[in-house]
């Protein structure tokens, strides 16, 4: 099934519509996501990332152009009713943690759409299990670490059922074992239940692993393709602030050398096996 | 000193007052607060102590913990046993040393007085040692249901109740933070004349502020785009579970009302 879960038409979003002369934060976007997709929205600060965040679930309504999700216009109408179906992972782990305790958390979307108690225990159980959290039921949220807080957000936001999964910088205030915790909890997820997955970050490592990349510049989308067809234009991307991968930078900087590698490498692993093959290959 | 402190702090068990309803024990606590008052005589300030030492006994937290914790509250107990002992002047002389006279009157009322105050606070205590606080903001919920018909606003207050509660270590950690990045910066707080102590506290309040002022933002966006429409058609996920012990419990109390009342002077 290829049907459009959610989709950006000519959408122009400004903070300051009283004021002509600034630049609006998104401007003339247009894009569409596939049902079952994992798409990684990517750019610096200020690109308008986060205004498109807020764009897709409700919180801020576009100037111009539509925004259209789970096939709803997004209105005042259909609001509730979309943000039903799709759940929202933020930055900062402490602040989107409603709950006294982790089981309480996860519950709290379920209470506010009126779930009946029993399905809730079922359902806690179920998403915590899915992040593998099923063991901190009752840990209170300053006793796990900000991969592990991170993880209960995606339960909390599994356990209304969303078809569409939003993702919206989660990694970046991680440590790196936290992040490593929360993209392999996402990996196994998209595996498990194919569910769609949208990541915003400036993480470029967490958005090679995605199917489709945007990259955003200004409020405008610079460039869309799969992850290899993107980091091609290696050079660009470093312009608009992104940093490339390490193992792709290593190959640029090898290349430069005068090393002749063979094509891009999107992780460690493919560098390394190339550059231990490279002298017998030869 | 603050690890020792025991006011509001929930300690974790098994025991039979742990698994009451925290309805049950919050009408309990203000029920007895109210029968404490009927007692005036030695017998029944006797039961009400026996009564309480039982309490604790069943709650199975050390007596001795709970004295240690509620040291500075000795202290308190002290003063007002002392006042009673001076000022009242009535009944026979039992001390005359000098400036210092003891009327039996003034005993009576010190002992009565302390042994009231003391009771008090054990049994608040106890409730809020054996309850967690996000059951004593559930049993408040339910209990003041009735008055949602008066424009209360129930649900809200002990939404607020409990996300304050779960801030609190947060913002703590957080205060912890900031106190060592002002004093990475050179800033003194430990020290000084009271006046230079309370002007260097406000470098480590405006930071604390404006980060939970931004902390509550994110939050009310995260419960919103979870759902969140106010009280009205949501479901609980916390279920509290009344039992036939719980109502026992009152009728224990009922019992001892009726004790006190039959031994009153």
């Amino acid at each position: 099934m290829n049907s459009i879960i959610l989709s950006f038409e000519n959408v122009t979003f400004t903070y300051t519509q009283e004021d002509a002369s600034v630049k609006p934060a998104v401007q003339d976007l247009s894009f569409s996501i596939q049902d079952g997709e994992w798409i990684a929205l990517v750019g610096h600060n200020g690109s308008g990332k986060s205004t498109i965040a807020k764009l897709m679930n409700g919180l801020l309504f576009p100037q111009t152009g539509k925004v259209s999700a789970m096939g709803q216009l997004m209105a005042e109408e259909s609001l509730w009713d979309i943000r039903s179906q799709m759940g929202m992972v933020f930055q900062n782990p402490d602040n989107q943690f409603v709950g006294a305790t982790v089981q309480d958390d996860v519950a709290f979307a379920l209470e506010n759409n009126g779930v009946p108690h029993e399905e809730m225990v079922l359902r806690v159980k179920e998403s915590l299990h899915q992040v593998k959290m099923e063991a901190y039921l009752d840990h209170e949220p300053h006793h796990l670490s900000g991969g592990q807080k991170q993880r209960v957000a995606i339960a909390g936001a599994l356990a209304l059922r969303p078809r569409l999964l939003i993702l919206d910088e989660a990694t970046s205030m991680l440590d790196p074992q936290g992040r490593m915790e929360v993209i392999e909890t996402i990996r196994e997820l998209r595996e498990a239940t194919g569910l769609t997955v949208i990541s915003i970050t400036h993480d470029l490592e967490e958005a090679a692993l995605a199917d489709r990349i945007l990259v955003m510049n200004a409020g405008q989308k610079q460039l869309e393709g799969t992850p290899d067809e993107v980091f091609l234009s290696g050079n660009e991307l470093t312009t608009l602030g992104l940093d490339l991968p390490f193992s792709m930078r290593m190959t640029h900087l090898l290349q430069e050398a005068g090393v002749q590698l063979q094509g891009e490498h999107m992780t460690e692993d493919e560098l390394v096996d190339e550059l231990w093959t490279f002298y017998s290959r030869k | 000193m603050m690890e020792k402190m025991i006011f509001g702090r929930f300690i974790p068990g098994d025991s039979i007052i742990h698994r009451m309803d925290p309805r049950a024990k919050i009408l309990f606590v203000f029920v007895f607060i109210a029968i404490v008052f009927i007692a005036n005589s030695a017998v029944t300030y006797g039961i009400l102590l026996g009564f309480t030492l039982l309490v604790v006994f069943l709650s199975k937290i050390r007596l001795y913990f709970l004295i240690n914790g509620l040291k500075p509250v000795f202290i308190l107990l002290i003063f007002t046993f002392l006042l009673h002992i001076f000022f009242t002047r009535e009944g026979d002389l039992l001390v005359d040393i000098g400036f210092i006279e003891i009327y039996e009157e003034g005993l009576r009322q010190g002992i009565f007085i302390s042994i009231r105050f003391l009771v008090l606070v054990f049994i608040t205590s106890i409730l809020t040692l054996t309850t967690s606080p996000i059951s004593i903001t559930d049993g408040i919920e339910v209990l003041l249901g009735p008055f949602k018909r008066v424009k209360l606003p129930v649900h809200e207050l002990a939404l607020m109740m409990s996300i304050s509660l779960r801030f609190i270590p947060t913002l703590m950690d957080e205060t912890g933070k900031i106190l060592k990045a002002q004093m990475a910066r050179g800033s003194d707080i430990g020290s000084g004349p009271v006046k230079e102590r309370i002007k260097a506290v406000v470098p480590l309040l405006i930071p604390l502020f404006v980060s939970a002022f931004k902390r509550a933002e994110d939050l009310a966006t995260a419960m919103e785009v979870r759902g969140y429409r106010g009280g009205e058609g949501r479901t609980r996920y916390r279920q509290l579970d009344w039992r036939f012990k719980d109502s026992l419990s009152l009728l224990v109390l009922a019992g001892l009302a009726g004790m006190l009342w039959y031994f009153r002077v």
